[in-house]
């Protein structure tokens, strides 16, 4: 049975896919949506996250059909090809990807809580963050970046 | 695997459930995805129940919510406050904000595992867990539900539709031990909640006995203290010996193993201290 689903607002059929598959598989093999990162396959780091219904979810854990007639966005979605978004400026700036595995998972969790409190306190930035690991930097530097993002989207009002 | 069935509501549901005992019921699939992801599991197909309409909500009936079975560890952490503030506490401390989500009441119902953190406040809030068949629908004390670690009542062709709980009539906590404040397994854990009208105490342990136990004995003991000291009229400090009683009791209650996550006697230990702890912040509370 064919899949359909919106991916950054592009409508797509997939002819036919395994019906244990998960969302993460289909993005990436499927679709050519290398953005989400496949590491664990089992919720533990966070470097597959995606928007799913305006969610933050792992999309290692969403089983594709269950996105059958949703809306995903993708880090690949947030801003226009060979441009950024602030999320992903501030990042840059502050030193916060090294390797860049896990960016685009903190991009996603870091998109979602500045949608949700614009200009959230430390607490509140690692409990949003908690669900993504990352093997470099240490997380000050992703902290920070946050904290830039915070402060550029609050001025831009 | 055959193809994936989607009811959109209960009745299609419970049909299907009956028509096809090999399919696999999913919610938010955070403990399915990773069997399926790994192997560990091929079902011949699977019921996904996150498009079942009646699942997704709750509902206050009386002095009792109704909370849907579809209804994700996220919204009890916003919807639950005040209403069952034990219940949103632990759902905080499930996973992470990805998992929250995602994760269902239900799949955790379902699951069954001890380290289950939905479970502890729903037994000590004396939560009922409404089943549903195509033949007809029941209802089971949470306690009686669960029968041993990953065990429960539940018939092939059941579903979970929804948790009965009382609306809470106290403060109510909970704590849970672990390696991180995030994405943790609980080690142990322990819900407390105090009923400032029936003037009970109620208690339910986690991650330290094959399945969720109460510690009568720690409850029938501080309700002894607090009625002797007419404390439930009179809020005054509790004396320091009483805390630490309650504690012992509530370790004592346990029979926890030595495993990865940790010992027998470091899960004793520490409910010990969790009893203490959370005991004085519901008292605190009371008295506030
Ligand atoms: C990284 C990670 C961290 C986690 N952390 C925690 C944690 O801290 N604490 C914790 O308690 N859990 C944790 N979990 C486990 C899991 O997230 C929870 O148990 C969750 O509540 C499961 O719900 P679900 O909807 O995702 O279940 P699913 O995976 O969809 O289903 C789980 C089981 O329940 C059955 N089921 C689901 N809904 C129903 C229903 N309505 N009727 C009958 N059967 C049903 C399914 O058939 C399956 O057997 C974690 C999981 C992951 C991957
Ligand atoms: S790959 Fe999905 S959480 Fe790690
Ligand atoms: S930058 Fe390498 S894992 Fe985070």
């Amino acid at each position: 049975m064919k899949l359909i689903l919106t991916v950054n607002g592009e409508t797509h059929e997939v002819e036919s896919i395994w019906e244990g598959e998960s969302l993460m598989h289909v993005l990436r093999e499927r679709l050519g949506l290398p953005g989400a990162k496949n590491a664990c396959e089992q919720g533990e780091c966070g470097s597959c996250s995606v928007m799913l219904d305006e969610v933050l979810v792992c999309s290692c854990l969403v089983l594709a059909r269950q996105a059958q007639d949703r809306s995903v966005v993708t880090v690949e979605g947030l801003a226009p090809p060979d441009d950024v978004g602030v999320v992903q400026q501030a990042f840059i700036e502050t030193g916060a990807v090294q390797c860049g595995f896990c960016t685009p998972g903190f991009i996603m969790a870091t998109e979602d809580l500045l949608r949700r409190s614009p200009a959230p306190g430390d607490a509140e930035i690692r409990e949003a963050l908690a669900g993504n690991l990352c093997r470099c930097t240490g997380y000050e530097k992703i902290l920070d970046a946050v904290r830039l993002a915070s402060a550029r989207l609050g001025a831009m009002g | 695997m055959q193809a994936t069935l989607q009811p959109r509501d209960l009745a299609d549901a419970l049909a299907a459930r009956a028509a096809h005992p090999g399919a696999l019921p999913m919610a938010g699939g955070t403990d399915l995805m990773v069997e399926l992801n790994f192997d560990r599991r091929r079902p011949e197909r699977i019921l996904d129940l996150t498009r079942v309409a009646e699942l997704a909500g709750w509902d206050r009936e009386g002095d009792e919510l109704v909370i849907g079975a579809g209804v994700t560890h996220a919204r009890l952490v916003t919807d639950m406050r005040g209403l069952a503030p034990g219940l949103g506490i632990a759902a905080r401390t499930v996973g992470s904000p990805q998992i929250r989500n995602r994760g269902t009441i239900g799949g955790n119902i379902a699951t069954s595992s001890p380290a289950g953190d939905a479970l502890p406040p729903l037994v000590a809030s004396g939560a009922r867990i409404e089943m549903a068949s195509a033949s007809g629908a029941r209802s089971v004390p949470l306690s009686e539900f669960l029968t041993g670690p990953k065990r429960n009542v539940m018939a092939p062709d059941e579903l979970i539709t929804a948790v009965r709980v009382p609306v809470a009539q106290g403060p109510q906590q909970f704590a849970k031990v672990g390696p991180r404040n995030a994405m943790v397994i609980a080690v142990c854990s322990l819900s407390v909640h105090l009923d400032a009208v029936e003037q009970t105490v109620r208690t339910a342990i986690g991650s330290a006995a094959p399945t969720i136990v109460r510690a009568t004995e720690a409850e029938e003991f501080i309700e002894g203290v607090l009625e002797e000291r007419g404390a439930w009229e009179r809020p005054g400090p509790l004396p320091a010996s009483a805390l630490t009683r309650f504690g012992e009791l509530v370790a004592a209650a346990a029979r926890p193993i030595d495993d990865v996550r940790g010992s027998a006697g470091y899960r004793r230990h520490a409910l010990a201290v969790l009893g203490r702890r959370t005991l004085s912040w519901c008292w605190q509370e009371h008295r506030a």
